[in-house]
C-alpha cells in the first residue's frame, strides 16, 4: 500500500539542462494531486534528502541547482537512475482571477513553470518576470515563451533584459498586463520587496518562501518563518513553511 | 459542555492537553501558536548544555502507523534556551498556560547543571528526558533503561532545583513500574510516560533503512496501545500524577489515556495531520465524548479502566 508519507522510487526519463548549474529531472511517472508551488522530498539512500519544488506533474519533474553535495549528486544522475520521492507536501499557489503576473528570482522560476502551465490551460493571461545575476543564470525562459507567456527579463549585470533587480520590470508589466494577482518565488529580500510593492499597488500576492526543511511533516519546527518576517507580512507568527507554506498569501 | 479543566501539581490547566516535548522545537512563536490553538500546557523540545544541530536527513517519515523520527536532539544549548523559555513563559502566562521545559544530558552531573541553568527561566515544571532513543551511538544506553540509573538522575535534578520535576520514561523496558517507583522515591513530582519506541523502517527498493540514523522513535497510533499499557501499570502501583503521552490523536484516545490513569495527556504526532489546530479538534472531541457518556469532569474518568 502506498502511503502519502513514504518514499516511491521514480526513474529519470530525461535530465534537461537549464543553465550552467541547473537541471530539470523529468521522471518516468506522473504524481497525482499536485498543486503548483507544492514540494517533494527527494532522497538518495546513503547520500541525503532535500526538498525541491515541483516543476512538472505529468510526468513529475523537479528542477535542481548544483549548489551542495546532495544537489550535485542529483545533477550527476542519468536516464534510468532512481530517485526516491515522498510528497507532495505543503500549501501551494492557487490561481485567483484571469490575469496573472509571475515573478521568479533565480531558481524561483522552477515552481512558476507549473503554475504558468495550469493558468495557460485555462486560457488565462500569464506574464512572467524573471531576474538573475547574469544571463547564464536565467532559466526556463524558452519554456515560458513556448507556453505563450509574456516574458520580462532583468539581470543585475545588464547582460540581457533590464539592468538591475527583477522588481525593476514590474511597473511595465503592471501597465501591460494589469494583473489581478502576483505570484512569486525567489530569495527572501526579493519577496519582502514584492510584499511592499504589492501592498502599495493594492494587489493580492502569493509568495513562496525557501527554508531548511527537515521533517517535512510539520513536526520539528526547523522551517519556521522568522517572527519578524511574519509581522512585516501581516500574518500570524509561528508559520511553518513545510506545512502552512511554502506559499504565503498576503 | 463538559468541563475539561484539570489540576496538576498545584497548577490549574484549562484542559489536560500538553504539547509533547520535541514537537515544534523551542520557538516562542510556535509554542504560543499551540497555546492559541487550545493546548492546556506546553512542553519545549529537550535542551542540553551545548547547541546541537541534530541528525542529517531523512529525519522523520510518516507511515501508515504514525511517524518515525530521529531528529537527534536539535537544540540551541541551555544558555540560549533560557532566553527563549523566558519569552515563551511570558507569552504563555498571559494565557494561563503553563510551560514545561524538557532537558537532557549525557551524564548525571550534567543533568543537574542543565536543570539549574534552565530553572533561571522559571518554567512551571522541568521534564527530565532520560529516554531519547536516538542518540545511543553518542550517549550510550539511556538512563531510563534501569531503575538505578533513572533514580540517580532524578536525585541529581531534585537536588539541583526547587521546581516541580517530571521524569520521562521509555516504553522498552521489562518493568516500567520498578523504574517509576525508583524515581518517585527520589522525589520526582510526576512521571511522563512514554517516550517514543525505538524502531526501524526499511525501504525494500533501496534495500536500506529510511532514516539517516538508521533507527528512530516510533510515535502516533502504533504507539498508543504500548503507552496505555505503560500508563495503566504505573498508575496502578505508583502514586504520582502521570503525563500520558503516546499516539493520542482523538478525543476518544485521550479518554482512554485518562481512563488508564493519566492526569495530563501529551499530544505530539497528531500535530502532523492538522498542524497545531489538532489541539482544538481533540479538545472538542473529548468534550463531545464526555457529554455523550455523561462525564462532567475529567476527574470522573481518571483511572476508570484500571479499577
Amino acid at each position: 500500500m502506498k502511503h502519502e508519507g513514504l518514499f516511491t522510487p521514480y526513474r529519470i526519463a530525461e535530465a534537461r539542462i537549464e543553465n550552467r548549474i541547473t537541471r530539470t529531472l523529468i521522471f518516468d511517472a506522473p504524481m497525482e494531486g499536485i498543486q503548483p508551488g507544492q514540494y517533494v522530498m527527494a532522497w538518495l539512500p546513503g547520500c541525503g534528502e532535500k526538498p525541491f519544488s515541483i516543476s512538472g506533474d505529468e510526468p513529475l519533474a523537479i528542477t535542481v541547482a548544483d549548489v551542495g553535495s546532495f544537489s550535485h549528486a542529483l545533477t550527476q544522475l542519468e536516464q534510468g537512475d532512481p530517485v526516491w520521492i515522498r510528497g507532495p507536501f505543503g500549501v501551494g499557489f492557487s490561481l485567483s482571477g484571469e490575469r496573472h503576473l509571475l515573478v521568479g528570482g533565480g531558481y524561483g522560476a522552477a515552481p512558476l513553470s507549473l503554475l504558468a502551465r495550469c493558468a495557460m490551460e485555462k486560457g488565462h493571461t500569464v506574464a512572467v518576470a524573471l531576474g538573475a545575476k547574469t544571463e547564464s543564470d536565467l532559466m526556463l525562459v524558452s519554456i515560458f515563451r513556448k507556453m505563450g507567456c509574456q516574458v520580462y527579463l532583468a539581470t543585475e549585470d545588464g547582460s540581457v533584459g533590464v539592468k538591475g533587480l527583477v522588481t525593476g520590470v514590474l511597473e511595465k508589466a503592471f501597465v501591460e498586463i494589469n494583473p489581478e494577482t502576483l505570484y512569486a518565488c525567489g530569495p527572501n529580500p526579493m519577496l519582502m520587496r514584492l510584499a511592499r510593492i504589492t501592498r502599495e499597488e493594492n494587489l493580492p500576492v502569493q509568495l513562496s518562501f525557501e527554508a531548511l526543511i527537515r521533517c517535512g511533516v510539520g513536526l520539528c519546527g526547523s522551517c519556521e518563518l522568522p517572527e519578524a518576517v511574519c509581522l512585516k507580512l501581516g500574518i500570524r507568527p509561528g508559520f511553518l513553511i513545510c506545512h502552512d507554506g511554502p506559499v504565503v498569501r498576503v | 459542555m463538559a468541563n475539561l479543566e484539570v489540576d496538576f501539581l498545584g497548577m490549574h490547566l484549562k484542559n489536560p492537553f500538553v504539547l509533547a516535548s520535541g514537537i515544534l522545537g523551542t520557538s516562542p512563536s510556535l509554542m504560543e501558536r499551540c497555546a492559541l490553538e487550545g493546548a492546556g500546557g506546553i512542553t519545549s523540545k529537550s535542551c542540553g548544555a551545548e547547541p546541537r544541530v541534530g541528525h542529517a536527513n531523512p529525519v522523520a517519515i510518516a507511515w501508515e502507523g504514525g511517524v518515525i523520527n530521529a531528529i537527534g536532539l536539535t537544540n540551541p544549548g541551555a544558555g540560549e534556551e533560557v532566553d527563549l523559555l523566558r519569552k515563551t513563559k511570558k507569552r504563555l502566562a498571559a494565557m494561563h498556560v503553563p510551560l514545561f521545559a524538557s532537558i537532557f544530558a549525557p551524564t548525571v552531573t550534567q543533568f543537574g547543571e542543565v536543570a539549574r541553568i534552565i530553572a533561571e527561566a522559571e518554567p512551571d515544571l522541568i521534564e527530565v528526558n532520560i529516554s531519547c532513543p536516538n542518540v545511543g551511538s553518542e550517549f550510550g544506553t539511556p538512563f531510563s533503561a534501569s531503575a538505578s540509573s533513572a533514580a540517580e538522575v532524578t536525585r541529581e535534578v531534585r537536588r539541583s532545583v526547587g521546581l516541580p520535576i517530571s521524569i520521562k520514561l521509555a516504553p522498552n523496558v521489562p518493568n516500567i513500574v520498578e523504574i517509576a517507583r525508583a524515581v518517585a522515591e527520589e522525589g520526582a513530582d510526576a512521571i511522563t510516560a512514554v517516550n517514543t519506541m525505538p524502531a526501524m523502517l526499511i525501504d525494500a527498493f533501496a534495500a536500506a533503512p529510511v532514516l539517516k540514523n538508521r533507527t528512530g522513535g516510533l510515535s502516533g497510533p502504533a504507539l498508543k496501545p504500548v503507552a496505555l499499557r505503560c500508563v495503566a501499570e504505573i498508575a496502578s502501583r505508583v502514586k504520582l500524577p502521570i503525563i500520558g503521552t503516546g499516539g493520542i490523536s482523538s478525543g476518544v484516545d485521550a479518554a482512554e489515556m485518562i481512563m488508564a490513569g493519566a492526569t495530563l495527556v501529551g499530544v505530539g504526532s497528531a500535530v502532523w495531520r492538522d498542524g497545531p489546530a489538532a489541539f482544538g479538534r481533540i479538545g472538542r472531541d473529548l468534550s463531545g465524548f464526555m457529554d455523550q457518556e455523561r462525564y462532567n469532569r475529567i476527574k470522573a474518568m481518571r483511572g476508570k479502566a484500571i479499577q
